[in-house]
């Protein structure tokens, strides 16, 4: 069983600058054909000041953690058995190439379920600018699978 | 991009559909590196075998890439104020893979009129991947 003192911990913040070429290799990977993810001029026609980073990048930046797999390690939970369950994004700004974004990362919540077969980790992440400007919060539940089937 | 109206939209509509390519061991490979997720068991047959499995499986975040261009087709990404998706089956390679929308809900918060959409990825023979809510604001 994950050690449930841990519901609450916050990790210690870190900052991702915004790549404008990771942005471009991200829309090409996920077959973007709407040049604004791909063209300046595009992007500044539509309104924006520089390539706009999609909606589900954010995790990617949130990957770029120092150490990815400091939670993990924290929890004491075998990477073989984690499952990605679910995602989820609140947007309240957009991010743009040449940004620093900066990631706060709390685990929300740990509970079980089928009897402790399955554990599951909320992640919940604050993502804010280098203005200091609220950009999102994520979150990700972990499935970690208990049993001989993982 | 102009927006959809508000008006004009009804509980159950659909918003244009999203039809992918076969998901090719290139298309994996590409989004392993533009991620920076780089386990294995979507780009490397040996260890997915050895994990049990037939063969490599598509990362549930580019399904969700795929599902959050649904979205920026349909309205700017400027609208999109939540968006949130369960993994509930992999997705392998080979397969085909349909991302739909239909409005699930339309209200009002602080005055901005929005939608919630309901969301999910499916293959050719109609197994849903992913399922998803995104809600959107609109004029």
């Amino acid at each position: 069983m994950i050690d449930r003192q841990f519901i609450g911990h916050t990790m210690p913040a870190f900052e991702v600058l915004v790549e404008k070429g990771r942005l471009k290799f991200f829309a090409k990977a996920t077959g973007q054909t709407d040049p604004v993810y791909t063209d300046e001029a595009a992007a500044r026609a539509a309104g924006h000041p520089a390539l706009p980073v999609p909606p589900t990048f954010l995790f990617c930046l949130e990957m770029e953690s120092p150490d990815p797999a400091a939670i993990r390690n924290l929890l004491g939970m075998d990477y073989r058995k984690l499952l990605h369950g679910e995602q989820g994004f609140t947007f309240h700004r957009m991010a743009y190439a040449g940004d620093v974004l900066r990631f706060e990362q709390r685990i929300e919540d740990i509970y079980d379920k089928k009897g402790g077969a399955l554990e599951f980790v909320l992640r919940k992440t604050r993502v804010s600018n280098q203005r200091g400007e609220h950009v999102a919060d994520l979150r990700a539940v972990t499935v970690l699978r208990h049993g001989p089937s993982a | 991009m102009t927006l959809p109206s508000f008006d004009a939209l009804q509980v159950g509509d659909a918003i244009p559909a999203l039809e992918l390519p076969p998901v090719s061991r290139l298309t994996l490979a590409l989004y392993c590196g533009a991620s920076g997720d780089h386990n294995p068991i979507h780009v490397d047959t040996d260890f997915a075998r050895i994990a049990g499995l037939p063969d490599v499986i598509a990362h549930g975040m580019l399904s969700m890439g795929w599902l959050a261009r649904l979205l920026t087709n349909w309205v700017p990404q400027t609208a999109i104020r939540d968006y949130s998706v369960r993994f509930a089956a992999m997705t392998q390679v080979h397969e085909k893979i349909t991302c739909t929308g239909q409005v699930t809900e339309k209200f009002e918060v602080d005055g901005e009129r929005r939608v919630r959409l309901s969301l999910t990825t499916t293959n050719a023979e109609g197994q849903v991947k992913l399922t998803g809510d995104a809600v959107v604001a609109l004029a």
